[in-house]
């Protein structure tokens, strides 16, 4: 579903990532960890389209995606949840998500019922514009806004962040769900071990803007091992 | 040291001062008079271009209406001069009573929090409401003191500035042209050390994230008024030389196409600098200077042009652009990672 | 606490109203001079508009806040600096376009002349760790750096009350637990109120905990009690014990 050969990307005259290689099938859950200014977001952004590539391609399903518009992405199948939010603070909950529905066009009514059944937080908060959702409120309405599109992957960079334990389970289960019914591929950048763990089949370290081996699973709890991983010590 | 460590540093001010320093002093033996006095203006309007720059580009002030301060000082400068004879008062007039008018229209602008978009408006009307009613005061009941308002006429044969102390010593065209200079040298210094200062760093950072700056304890309001009255205080000055340079003043200078030119002038010459406000009203008034010589295109056009090529192609500004340009010619060789994280893996296909 | 000292922060009846949600309900809310508070609850709660009041941002609807005594209910957005209240925000706020240094030194340099504003500047670099990085342009910084920044920036004023809307955000499990260590540290001369979700963070600092839900403070105990409080489970800690 989603190739990444040779990816090199930077801000200006500081280079992030080099030489990223990796191959994600359909349907697969993969997490991403890394210590922070490793080029997790950076990544993400690239797959996106939001940040130029310096060097390499990133393929979609097939096409060369590497110079595509974010939006043209978008109605490829693609969908982004950025760290910090970005919600619509002016437009109110509901719209927000009907904003993610605009892609598939589909009736308004039914696609949100079905989209609140996952969310069901979101439900009280439909009318009050977004900007006044509390920061954890923000970070659900921004899932269910990229979910709203009926993506084929999902690019999530900390999406737990801000959010209480048991919507975090909830959250959690909720992506499983949807990878298993729905063949949802999923790339789940989280510093969130729990997390990580429960949602992604293969967990892969990024350390100063290269792509690591696969972790596995058992080290998953291990703090000591872990820190070896993302070569950061307490 | 970087390109942007050297542009904030006192060694790119010291720099740009001795390079004007040299220009002042070279200039008026190798320029005639005629183009002296064509450089006076360029000069002059340098001072009020540089008065927006900084009030806009270090305070996040926009300020649609700064040809009102430039205004109010040139047709202070006027009235007084007429009516007391000697220029020394009056110099100090076209200084202090714009910075009043700053002072009071900041205080209810800053200290009432209207935002940002009210600022603009507000001043942009003030600065018509100045024109209108000048403009009206055509009449000889219209006067201060000896001074005629002189309505759309203006105020003509303004007496020159004298050395203080001595009225028959008045200044020529190439002191005037010394006297611009230096003001504008001056002003640039002036600001230069303000905004290396701690007032000066508050005031940037209350541009950069006001909240952040209240939340450590910086009161924005008095800081902004500060930066917008010294702002009304330059320009009124610029407004005093004006008056001087052609002996005469009108309500066009309140007039939209005034404040208008002079945030052209900024932004083609780069938000953020002192040197790009200079260097954009001297380039613009240069061109107007050139265009107005030929009948084929209309000027305005020709200027409505430039800004749009300049907001497409050049947003940042002529001084910006420039020093990116030399920043990329003269950057080291990005820095490759030390060593590899060990074995890169090829994902499953 | 000992009757007769004045608590650093009290809260009498505190409420807030806007948009038709009662954000605050009645919140009695009591803090001595360097205290250690952790502040947990669902989201959507009422915690950050809670610092929002203490910081002026917010004004109460009724009710008062005395911090030192003193009512500071109706507050100028300037005031909390002042008077030595210090807030991390949750969405990181800082000189985004200004450097790491002079974001820190701005902090600083408003109750301190200038040498004295340096070496604090460069003290409080070292004590988070961005010293190396002290030249970059704050924007650019990743996201748990800005974090680190804040702190630094907060820090730099030293205020008897700081406020930190979720500082362990972002950061991997090795920079929680520096963050945890620093915040101890900090709290031997500074009062803190902390509100955070990381259950294992929160283990690590509090002794007492103040649970808020929906506006309201409905417990307030130690970490261990509260943990394994029945309401408290159900309405956030969800099934996994942590």
């Amino acid at each position: 579903m989603l190739t990444i050969q040779g990816l090199s990307a930077g801000y200006g005259a500081i280079p992030v990532l080099h030489h990223i290689t990796a191959t994600i099938a359909a349907g697969e859950s993969v997490g991403i960890l890394g210590h922070n200014g490793m080029g997790k977001t950076t990544l993400l952004r690239c797959l996106i389209g939001a940040l130029r590539v310096t060097a390499g391609s990133v393929g979609f399903e097939g096409h060369d995606v590497t110079r595509l518009a974010p939006h043209a992405r978008a109605r490829l199948g693609m969908a982004y949840v950025p760290q910090g939010r970005e919600i619509f603070a002016s437009l109110s909950t509901l719209d927000n998500l009907r904003m993610g529905l605009v892609k598939t066009g589909e009736r308004s009514k039914d696609a949100i019922d079905a989209l609140l059944a996952h969310f069901p937080r979101l439900k009280p908060l439909l009318d009050r514009p977004g900007g006044s959702l509390s920061g954890g409120e923000q970070q659900l309405l921004a899932l269910a806004r990229a979910l709203a599109g009926k993506p084929k992957l999902l690019l999530l960079d900390e999406p737990t962040e801000g959010i209480q334990p048991s919507i975090i389970e909830e959250i959690g289960e909720t992506l499983t769900r949807l990878r298993d019914e729905l063949g949802l591929t999923i790339v789940l950048v989280e510093q969130n071990l729990d997390f990580i763990a429960t949602v992604s089949q293969r967990v892969l370290v990024i350390k100063r803007g290269q792509l690591g081996a696969e972790i596995p699973r058992e080290h998953l709890d291990d703090l000591a091992l872990m820190s070896e991983y993302t070569g950061v010590h307490a | 040291m970087t390109l942007t460590g050297f542009t904030t540093s006192w060694k790119s001010a010291a720099v740009t001062l001795a390079l004007g320093i040299v220009l002042l002093a070279a200039l008026p033996s190798v320029l005639d008079d005629y183009t002296l006095l064509q450089m006076t203006i360029y000069l002059v309007m340098s001072v009020l271009a540089v008065s927006l720059g900084f009030i806009w580009g270090y305070s996040g002030i926009l300020c649609f209406g700064q040809a009102a301060f430039f205004g109010l000082g040139a047709y202070t400068y006027a009235i007084a001069v007429v009516n007391m004879n000697d220029s020394t008062v009056p110099l100090l007039l076209s200084i202090v009573v714009p910075a009043l008018f700053a002072a009071v229209l900041g205080y209810v602008i800053f200290y009432g929090r209207l935002s940002d978009v009210y600022m603009g408006v507000i001043t942009l009307t003030v600065t018509l409401i100045l024109f209108n009613m000048i403009n009206s005061t055509a009449g000889p009941e219209w006067k201060i003191g000896n001074a005629p308002l002189g309505g759309f006429n203006g105020i003509p044969a303004i007496p020159p500035l004298n050395w203080p102390g001595n009225i028959d010593e008045t200044i020529t065209p190439r002191g005037m042209f010394n006297l611009s200079f230096g003001v504008l040298l001056a002003v640039y210094a002036g600001l230069r050390w303000l905004i290396a200062s701690r007032i000066g760093h508050v005031i940037i950072a209350i541009k950069e994230n006001e909240q952040r700056a209240q939340l450590l304890g910086y009161d924005a309001r008095a800081y902004k008024l500060f930066a917008f009255t010294l702002g009304g205080a330059i320009a009124g000055l610029a407004g005093c030389l004006f008056a001087n340079w052609g002996a005469f003043t009108s309500p066009t200078i309140f007039g939209l196409a005034q404040s208008a030119q002079i945030i052209i002038w900024v932004i083609v010459g780069g938000l953020g600098t002192l040197v790009g406000p200079v260097v954009g009203c001297m380039l613009i008034q240069w061109l107007t200077t050139q265009i107005g010589t030929q009948q084929t295109f209309n000027s305005n056009l020709v200027l409505g042009a430039i800004l749009v090529v300049f907001v497409l192609l050049v947003p940042r500004g002529l001084v910006p652009s420039l020093g990116d340009l030399l920043a990329r010619l003269f950057r080291r060789r990005p820095v490759e990672p030390a060593e590899p994280v060990g074995r890169v893996e090829e994902g499953r296909a | 606490m000992t009757a007769g000292v004045t608590p650093l922060l009290q809260t009498h009846d505190l409420n807030v109203r806007f948009g038709g949600v009662h954000a605050t309900r009645d919140v009695n809310f009591t803090l001595a001079e360097a205290e250690l508070r952790c502040v947990i609850g669902p989201n959507g709660a009422g915690k950050s508009t809670f610092f929002k009041l203490l910081t002026g941002q917010v004004k109460p609807t009724s009710g008062r806040i005395l911090f030192r005594g003193k009512d500071i209910s109706k507050m100028q957005p300037h005031d909390p600096g002042r008077l030595g209240i210090g807030i991390k925000t949750q969405v990181p706020s800082l000189f985004n376009g200004l450097s790491v240094w002079e974001n820190v030194w701005l902090s600083a340099r408003r109750t301190n002349p200038p040498k004295i504003a340096n070496d604090v500047t460069r003290q409080t670099l070292e004590r988070v760790g961005m010293l190396a990085d002290s030249k970059a342009i704050t924007g650019t910084l990743a996201h748990g750096q800005r974090q680190w920044v804040e702190l630094g920036v907060v820090l730099a004023a030293d205020p008897p009350l700081i406020l930190l809307d979720e500082p362990a955000a972002g950061m991997s499990d090795a920079e929680v637990m520096r963050t945890a260590e620093l915040i101890l540290e900090i709290n031997r001369q500074h009062a803190l109120v902390v509100v955070e979700h990381d259950m294992s963070f929160i283990r690590m600092i509090a002794k007492k905990v103040t649970v808020l839900h929906q506006g309201q403070v409905i417990r307030e105990d130690v970490p261990d009690r509260i943990m394994s409080d029945p309401l408290v489970q159900q309405i956030y800690l969800g099934k996994k014990a942590h």
